[in-house]
């Protein structure tokens, strides 16, 4: 594929621009004490990278236990503690801050044209908070883990396991209110210090996903909190808010958990279409189609988020009536994320499509995002869903649309604006080669996973009838593909740091504010304040810059 | 240093007289940090909407499944000192906003005593809750702690019960009274905890105001917490309508 | 530091001149305090299902005079509004459908 849109400056007299947000100041307390959101991001990323390698190796310990049908290679009790850390650390410690903590943080600011975030020592404030979350999640796990599943269901978590569910619950708290302050952070800021002339309408798409994205952080987060401070009551002193001896309803933990557990996957996804709506105008050199359709999509689904958390508890005992009307909800819901879908093909019909590895994880996450999206509506129908839920199909549903969608989303971002941030480039040939191979190891991990919980294979068990092994020894191998591909990133990412290619301004010749200055920027990110005076994904207005930097050397 | 930058260092010095010292340097003007941080102190009120809302809705569930319970043991708290700390609260939101006006109209030994007022206020509330706190364990009404049912079982014999009237609940009623008072404990406790936080801060801002930072026309800090100060307010006000004044009738 | 032109670019909104007279902070004290009275006194009446809707009510009128005058509401920003009404919403999506769900089950299966 020889077709490229890179754009990089003479390599032989290029140099990283001697004064940026990097080299401004030196030294680990300007590292840990700063407020520019550039360098806070990168914090986020460090951290993020090595809370995903954790997650990951508990992944490779679940799919180990799988190869056999029985429970032979770690005590089942072990087994219930590997499956629930691995999702406490993949949700709150790695999805739910991916995209906001890291291209957020870097890069809302730049796009709407302000210097930093609204409030950036509440931004430093978030970094510790997810840090200190973080710790105590590993030290969890030393002190001898916690076994209920990530999702702490009432009464196994209050009143029948001896394992650490109050600190996992603290370290979810304190994350939680990291992720509260990423999201006040942002819709103060992209309310009130946007650049003049950046209206609501010319904002990148990915500013308008994040502030989707912010309103659920900000209005579901603190449900969960309370959630997990009334668990922590009843473990302590016995309140019975919970507990059926004493008049209380487990199912009330479920409504109090779920409330904020529904909107975060779309706090999770959101700015992972952000992502993709930026990277697919790029590669496609096309604007988006219909930018208000997908503007206010996002906004959609968020409300419409809020509307639809029982679909998670469709079996524990909720009314009939309420089956039956978060199952109309959830029907609702589907629609603005399709809406996306079309909004995102439409944009490449016609366009100049070139297959960089943004673009390649880009058309990975359309393919895989939609079949996981629509699996979702056999799960939100409550007939099927009675059958598919707690087996695998539901690990397969979720794992596409957060592994397949979100995660390829978050890799597409970070390839996109590494030459932003770093001022180098990746080397693009190795990188096409892990996307390839992430989608491929993605596809035999978790396809078979659909099969197996159509045929009935139970999540969250160490050990399952000997006719599931040869699909779970399938979902194994491409678990070792997969890893792989998520492995070569790290490599090459950090051996570009060192060695990549001098990036230049805009490698990829897009639109939008960020582009338009050096790589990397400068710690106040502009020299004046810029004037918006284009709609957003305007390429006419970027072939005339171009045409008038050329007119003036 | 080049000519260049010397031109531009007397230039931003020039640019840094205009502006004073609290405006931080990502903001344009004071007017934007002023509405950037009001905006982001209501967003902050929204998130304790929503933590306050889990235990409401716990709340309304078992005050509809045991009503008789949460009737009786709602007649063990004592209305008055509920009144009163009804009363001493929305004082307390009083001179705290006539604070802010004594901020915006930079009258600073005014905005001490006011903030002053508000302290003391926020203090006798908490005084007047350990009393009630006290009375409870006391009578053995902390759930977790030695629970005991038998003012519910046997009002006679219970004073408060008696005030009111009430008959003696059936066993399994009785025991769901402990799930009122982990409501009120839980409720009235993370309120409790919201007063502490922030007649910590009063303590700061006195000390502040008096050596003159909010009456020199940065009144935002007041201003926002101000907006805190009221929002827990609010809250004991639902709190109180919920939790005393279920139906004190005879 | 941005450019000559950076200090006229940001329109503020809201209540940053308008300075609420004490005056108005004195009336709403009173009619808090008589709300108060008037919840309290009204507890102590049988008043069958309407009990909880009157102390609600009452609750409620009195939270919006401290949202509205004491948290200068009435003299704040469309946005303020907006964001006042989107907590109060989300509160009540909560509880109400929550609640919902308990209500509904008495009904049985169909």
């Amino acid at each position: 594929m020889s077709a490229t849109i890179v754009s990089l400056p003479d390599q032989s007299t290029a140099r990283i621009p001697k004064m940026n947000y990097l080299s401004k100041e030196n030294g680990l307390l300007s590292w840990l004490l700063t407020g520019d959101h550039k360098r806070i991001a990168i914090l986020y990323l460090i951290s993020l990278s090595f809370f995903f390698f954790i997650g990951g190796a508990l992944a490779g310990l679940i799919r180990l236990e799988l190869l056999t049908p029985q429970a032979d290679l770690m005590a089942t009790d072990t087994y219930n503690k590997v499956f629930t850390m691995h999702g406490v650390i993949m949700i709150f410690f790695f999805l739910v801050p991916s995209v906001p903590a890291t291209l957020g943080n870097f890069l809302i600011p730049m796009m709407i044209g302000a210097k930093d975030l609204a409030l950036p020592k509440i931004n430093l404030l978030s970094w510790y908070l997810y840090v200190a979350g973080g710790l105590l999640a590993i030290y969890t796990m030393a002190a001898g883990g916690v076994d209920t599943g990530w999702t702490f269901t009432t009464p196994l978590s209050t009143h029948y396991v001896n394992t650490n569910v109050l600190t996992t619950g603290l370290a979810a708290f304190i994350a939680g209110f990291s992720s509260i302050f990423t999201g006040l952070n942002f819709i103060v800021t992209i309310h009130k210090m946007r650049a003049p002339g950046m209206t609501w309408f010319r904002l990148p798409l990915f500013v308008w996903a994040h502030y989707a994205a912010s309103i659920l952080m900000v209005l579901a987060t603190p449900v969960v909190a309370i959630a997990i401070v009334l668990i922590a009551l009843e473990r302590t002193i016995g309140i019975g808010v919970f507990d059926p001896t004493k008049g209380g309803d487990p199912l009330l933990f479920q409504h109090l958990f779920w409330f904020y557990s529904h909107p975060a996957v779309y706090i999770m996804i959101l700015p992972g279409m952000g992502v993709i709506s930026e990277v697919i105008s790029t590669f496609s050199r096309k604007r988006v189609f219909g930018y208000t359709a997908v503007a206010f999509s996002s906004v959609a689904i968020a409300v419409f988020g809020f509307f639809v958390w029982a679909h998670h508890m469709f079996i524990m005992g909720i009314s009939n009536y309420a089956v039956l009307v978060f199952s109309l909800l959830t029907m609702l819901v589907a629609v603005p994320s399709a809406i996306k879908i079309f909004n995102w093909t439409f944009t490449l019909y016609k366009g100049s499509i070139t297959f960089e590895t943004p673009m390649l994880y880009t058309f990975g996450f359309m393919g895989l995002f939609t079949i996981g999206g629509l699996t979702g509506v056999f799960l939100g129908t409550s007939g099927t869903d009675i059958h598919l839920t707690e087996t695998y199909f539901i690990v397969a549903h979720f794992h596409f649309v957060m592994v397949g969608g979100m995660l390829m989303a978050f890799l597409a971002g970070i390839h996109f604006w590494w030459p932003k941030m770093t001022g180098r480039m990746y080397p693009e040939k190795i990188s096409q080669l892990a996307a390839v191979v992430t989608f491929i190891g993605f596809n035999f991990t978790f396809f078979p996973q659909f099969i197996l919980g159509t045929l009935g294979m139970p999540r969250r068990y160490a050990s399952y009838p000997p006719e599931f092994q040869i699909l779970n020894v399938f979902s194994t191998a491409g678990a070792t593909i997969l890893g792989v591909g998520y492995l070569l990133p790290v490599l090459y990412l950090v051996w570009s740091l060192k060695y990549g290619a001098v990036a230049g301004n805009n490698p990829w010749q897009a639109t939008g504010l960020e582009w338009q200055t050096q790589s990397p920027p400068l710690t106040e990110n502009f020299t004046s304040t810029p004037i918006m005076d284009h709609e957003a994904y305007d390429y006419e207005w970027l072939e005339r810059q171009k045409e008038k930097e050329v007119a003036s050397v | 240093m080049s000519e260049s930058t010397a031109i531009a260092h007397g230039a931003a010095e020039a640019a840094h007289q205009e502006h004073p010292a609290y405006l931080r340097h990502h903001f344009e003007n004071v007017e934007q940090q002023a509405d950037a941080t009001n905006f982001a102190m209501w967003i902050f009120l929204l998130t304790e909407i929503m933590f306050f809302g889990g235990l409401f809705t716990a709340y309304l569930i078992y005050r509809n499944w045991y009503y008789p319970a949460f009737v009786s043991a709602s007649h063990q708290l004592d209305v008055r000192w509920g009144t009163l700390n009804t009363l001493v609260l929305i004082f307390s939101s009083f001179t705290m906003a006539m604070g802010v006006w004594c901020a915006e109209t930079r009258r600073r030994k005014g905005l001490v005593l006011c903030l002053g007022l508000t302290f003391v206020l926020g203090l006798a509330f908490l005084g007047i809750k350990t009393i009630e706190y006290g009375e409870k364990i006391e009578k053995n009404h902390v759930p977790g702690f030695h629970y005991s049912l038998n003012s519910f079982l046997d009002p006679e014999h219970d004073a408060a019960a008696k005030q009111y009237g009430d008959k003696p609940l059936p066993l399994d009623m009785a025991r769901h009274t402990e799930v009122y008072f982990s409501l009120y404990f839980a409720m009235t406790g993370m309120h409790a905890l919201h007063m502490i936080i922030g007649i910590g801060i009063l303590g700061y801002m006195m000390f502040r105001a008096w050596g003159g930072a909010y009456t020199s026309g940065h009144v935002t800090f007041v201003e926002n917490f101000g907006l805190y100060w009221h929002f827990v307010d609010i809250i004991w006000i639902y709190l109180f309508a919920l939790l005393y004044l279920i139906s004190r009738h005879p | 530091m941005s450019g000559q032109n950076g200090h006229a670019q940001y329109k503020e909104g809201g209540n940053a001149h308008h300075i609420v007279s004490p005056v108005v902070y004195v009336v709403i004290l009173f009619a808090l305090i008589i709300g108060t009275a008037a919840t309290v006194w009204a507890s102590f009446l049988e008043l069958g299902v309407w009990n909880p809707v009157i102390a609600l009510a009452i609750a409620c009128t009195k939270a919006i005079l401290v949202v509205l005058f004491f948290m200068h509401v009435k003299y704040s920003s469309k946005l303020t509004m907006l964001t006042v009404a989107a907590g109060v919403f989300m509160f009540l999506v909560l509880v109400g459908m929550t609640l919902a769900d308990y209500i509904s089950r008495a009904w049985g299966n169909w």
